[in-house]
């Protein structure tokens, strides 16, 4: 099955890169865009077929390796 | 002092950082150790993590290289109250091992930054600071994307209180929290730093303020 991970920084932590975006945008033209943040999205193709372990095993590698827990939040999709 | 300098791909200022722990600090012979090792080289007092772009900052700098073999050696040795240095990307891996707390983020004005910058030694009570003084200004240079350093209030508050910020940027390069250039673990034995002292220890590197940093643990491990 697959599985989705998005990461986030946390609220609260300053995005300096969705911050130059939100600039840009309004450079273009696209006026009241009032924030942006940006992240990333990874897929992941696992061998497990069961949901619930594989949403178990993705989390316990998004707290290991996937996000910096320090500074990121995730949330993981199966499917 | 017995010293080894870990290298992973992607490492560039490893043979910089064995020079200056040979040449400054006085070690005979720093030993490379390559990062697939499972375990350091016995009797070793301080490993230090060179500068570089180690996995070519693949998924967050410093992370892959956090979970690599040796990895788990080094942080077993910093348990065991071994001493660490980790410079610019050495910093971000000892975050990632959870050796020292906070993160480092892009740089605020999204630039990469290569050049001087004046710092502000904030502790003189550890063996990595000793030679400099309490509130000295010294120019040591930076080269890095991701030295931004980001920390909650709690740890920020727990490093002011513990004495722990080792230093500080003069003229803010980044957007660190709180101008922070440097931390100390708790037992002050591990230090993370983003500005390069390897690069500013010989007069032909045109400035020498780094060099205390070698002579603060050579004279460190001469009393141990």
């Amino acid at each position: 099955m697959k599985a989705r991970v998005h990461v986030m920084l946390k609220n609260g932590v300053l995005d300096p890169q969705g911050e130059a975006v939100r600039h840009a945008l309004g450079t273009l033209g696209f006026d009241g865009v009032e924030g942006v943040r940006q992240g990333k999205v990874i897929e992941l193709d696992l061998a497990e077929t069961d949901a619930a372990r594989a949403e178990a095993t993705v989390k316990d590698m998004c707290e290991k390796l996937l996000a910096n827990t320090v500074i990121e939040s995730y949330s993981v999709e199966i499917a | 002092m017995r010293a080894a300098v870990i290298q992973f791909p992607g490492s560039n200022c490893d043979r910089d950082m064995v020079v200056a722990l040979n040449a400054v600090a006085g070690n005979e012979k720093t030993q490379l150790v390559w990062h697939k090792e499972t375990s350091l080289p016995e009797g070793l007092d301080l490993v230090a993590i060179p500068g570089g772009f180690s996995f070519g900052d693949y998924l967050r700098c410093g992370a892959i290289a956090a979970r690599s073999p040796i990895a788990r050696a080094l942080v077993q040795f910093a348990e065991r109250g071994g001493y660490v240095l980790g410079v610019c990307n050495g910093f971000q891996v000892l975050t990632e091992t959870g050796l020292l707390p906070g993160a480092l983020m892009r740089n605020a004005n999204l630039k990469y930054i290569c050049k001087p910058v004046p710092l502000v030694v904030q502790t003189t009570d550890s063996d990595f600071t000793r030679a400099y003084e309490a509130g000295q200004t010294v120019t040591v240079p930076i080269a890095h994307h991701d030295g931004n350093y980001n920390a909650d209030a709690g740890t920020l508050a727990r490093l002011n209180g513990d004495d722990r910020v080792a230093f500080r940027y003069g003229d803010n390069p980044n957007g660190s929290a709180e101008d922070i250039a440097g931390v100390l673990s708790a037992n002050r034995r591990v230090l993370g730093m983003m500005p390069h002292p390897e690069r500013a220890s010989e007069p032909a590197h045109g400035g020498t303020d780094g060099a205390a940093l070698f002579k603060s643990l050579a004279g460190a491990m001469a009393l141990a």
